[in-house]
């Protein structure tokens, strides 16, 4: 369903060097273990799914990766250097960028709007340009809406551009958040993405997923893999849909 | 098909990127341009008085609440006080420099405003909805009250007031008594367009962008590195710049002398909001919609019903004027937060078809 366009030849699916990875990583609340060592690495250039039942820790381990929290076991190595605590905000400009579990989209704003505010830490004009819409805010401006035409076109959104994604189905608006997703690194950079009852979007659109079940990773591979998984199989049959 | 996109291939990004793709979009806004300019010379100057004028000048004030609540998501009831703080600064700074020509103290009066609003702006970052309403009403009667109580502000006029005094622009008086209804109007107008453009070019930009985004999902703006409070204090500083503007226009060359305490009251700060509100948050042809409803209500209603026979009073009419808003605005805010701008957008979705709805 997804073709791969030239473009996305630099995506190097599943062969680029390690950009993170997490080591036996465990995150407990009080008595309960969100968490029990986990470990599974994210290379540059891929989109890297976490999926699972409910309350299998795939929030908690994308609040670790984001730095949200930070777990009592185990620790995060992002480009060979250990993360220390971590803002918001920070994350983002490290070149991690997520999505989330519920569609976390700007639901007034286009497709191509969303998708081109992941460019924001990479735009620097000042007020005055952007006042004027010309000159060095303009470049920035066309510069950047390159980018983001490419990510379109890889995602296949081409058609619903300029439709607030607050009126798209759901299986779109997943697709427009892993754009913006991607959006947020210069290339198409890594991508983690998070679904939970709708499989069917993240085999789509990953290149690798990571599945959790009660805290633990049960599987690891392809989405074709992963698929055929006995285990995966068992959780997702004994959850109720 | 008189409104149509096809045949019109964009072949570059800045074209598809222009604030008016469309061709019959653009020819629109020249239509509307040529119409008001030639507009003062066809109306009464009781039109232009008492709708023309105020409708120009505070349709910025409009553009301005709409940017900080209709694309930031951030409530403001100060909107009137921030007028106020652009009106003062204008006659002080005039008084004090009257070399400098006039339009130039209007404009920099916005950046008066713009400080004195991003002071206000500052509890927006840990309070939000109702609470950040109570915060900036909070604003509008200290301002209310400063305009009162510190007379340097009126140059200790004995009567309270501002007199806006003669200002020229090529030797043609512009503001004060002597200058000529249409000459203010096309001052006004002036600036409407010019800060028309400088909001259209913001919020299609970076900036209106990351606006939107604070507005609609504010930890999902975060993490895409928007700093919500450089978003909320640019958005805050922008609008009341606006507001600041307005209240030198809505003083200068619509009322040409004023209280400013009675004037830039808490009324006002909810007429501005109701404005934004009727014609649609989020929207700049919204904000002259909105405008234009609260403006010309109140004149239709009192000089109109009387008209076609129906007796009632300058009192009433108020009250009714009131009503209609205040249920208007109710009926918006359950059923269509899009406002006037909606039924506009919907009536050019027709006209794109017609006459082939199929
Ligand atoms: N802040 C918290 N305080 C206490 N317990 C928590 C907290 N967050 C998560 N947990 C617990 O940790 C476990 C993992 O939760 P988490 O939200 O990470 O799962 P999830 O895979 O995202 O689930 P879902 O699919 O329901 O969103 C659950 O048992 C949950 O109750
Ligand atoms: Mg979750």
């Amino acid at each position: 369903m997804l073709h791969v366009s030239p473009n996305a030849a630099t995506t190097g699916i599943a062969k680029g060097e390690v950009l993170l990875s997490v080591e036996n990583v465990s995150l407990r609340f009080g008595g309960v273990k969100a968490i029990s060592d986990v470990s599974f690495d994210i290379r540059k250039g891929e989109v890297r799914a976490i999926i699972g039942p409910n309350g299998a820790g795939k929030t908690s381990m994308l609040n670790c990766i984001n730095g949200f929290y930070f777990p009592q076991e185990g620790h995060i190595t992002y480009k060979g250097v250990r993360r220390q605590k971590v803002r918001p905000h920070e994350a983002a400009s490290s070149g991690i960028a997520r999505t989330f579990q519920n569609v976390a989209l700007f639901k007034g704003m286009t497709t191509l709007d969303n998708i081109m505010t992941g460019r924001t830490l990479k735009m620097h004009t000042g007020l005055f340009w952007q006042l004027l819409r010309h000159g060095p805010a303009m470049r920035e401006e066309i510069e950047h809406r390159r980018k983001v035409e490419d990510i379109i076109d890889f995602l296949e959104i081409q058609a619903i551009r300029k439709i607030p994604v607050g009126k798209l189905p759901y299986g779109l608006q997943k697709r427009v958040e892993l754009g913006r997703a991607l959006a947020v690194n210069q290339t198409f950079g890594t991508t983690i993405a998070l679904i939970e009852h709708d499989m069917g979007v993240v085999m789509d659109l990953s290149d690798r997923v990571v599945v959790l079940e009660y805290g633990r990773k049960i599987a690891d591979g392809t989405p074709d893999v992963v698929k055929a998984d006995q285990k995966v199989i068992d959780a997702y049959l004994g959850v109720a849909h | 098909m008189f409104y149509r996109e096809t045949g019109q291939f964009k072949t570059n990004y800045a074209d598809d990127m222009a604030i008016f793709p469309i061709r019959q979009d653009r020819i629109g806004i020249a239509i509307i341009i040529a119409i008001a300019l030639i507009l003062p010379f066809m109306v009464s100057d009781f039109v232009l008085k008492t709708i023309l004028l105020p409708f120009l000048a505070l349709s910025v004030a409009v553009i301005g609440l709409n940017i900080l609540t209709g694309y930031t998501g951030l409530i403001s009831l100060g909107s009137a006080g921030f007028m106020g703080v652009g009106a003062y600064a204008c006659y002080k700074l005039t008084t004090l420099f009257p070399e400098v020509n006039i339009i130039i103290w209007i404009f920099a009066s916005g950046f008066f405003a713009a400080a004195v609003g991003v002071f206000f702006g500052l509890p927006s970052l840990r309070i939000k909805g109702l609470y950040l309403a109570v915060a900036t009403l909070a604003a509008q009667f200290f301002l209310q009250w400063a305009f009162v109580r510190i007379p340097w502000l009126f140059n200790y006029n004995p009567s309270g007031a501002i007199e806006v005094p003669l200002r020229t622009l090529f030797g043609m008086p512009i503001t004060g008594p002597t200058a000529e209804l249409e000459v203010k109007y096309l001052i006004c107008l002036g600036f409407v367009i010019g800060m028309t453009w400088l909001a259209s070019n913001l919020v299609h930009g970076r900036i209106g962008r990351s606006w939107m985004a604070v507005r609609d999902m504010d930890i999902a703006a975060e993490l895409m590195g928007i700093k919500l409070l450089n978003a909320k204090l640019m958005a805050f500083a922008v609008s009341s710049f606006f507001c600041g503007v307005s209240g030198a226009l809505f003083v200068f060359l619509y009322l040409g002398g004023a209280e400013a305490g009675t004037e830039f009251a808490i009324r006002l700060s909810f007429l501005i909001l109701f404005a934004v509100i009727i014609g649609g948050t989020g929207s700049m042809i919204g904000s002259f919609f909105g405008t234009a409803f609260i403006v010309a209500l109140p004149t239709i209603l009192k000089f109109g019903a009387p008209a076609i026979g129906i007796a009632i009073t300058g009192a009433t009419a108020e009250k009714i004027v009131l009503m209609i808003i205040g249920a208007l605005t109710i009926y918006l805010l359950i059923v269509e937060p899009h406002g006037l701008a909606r039924l506009w957008q919907i009536m050019k979705q027709k006209l794109r078809v017609w006459p082939f709805p199929y």
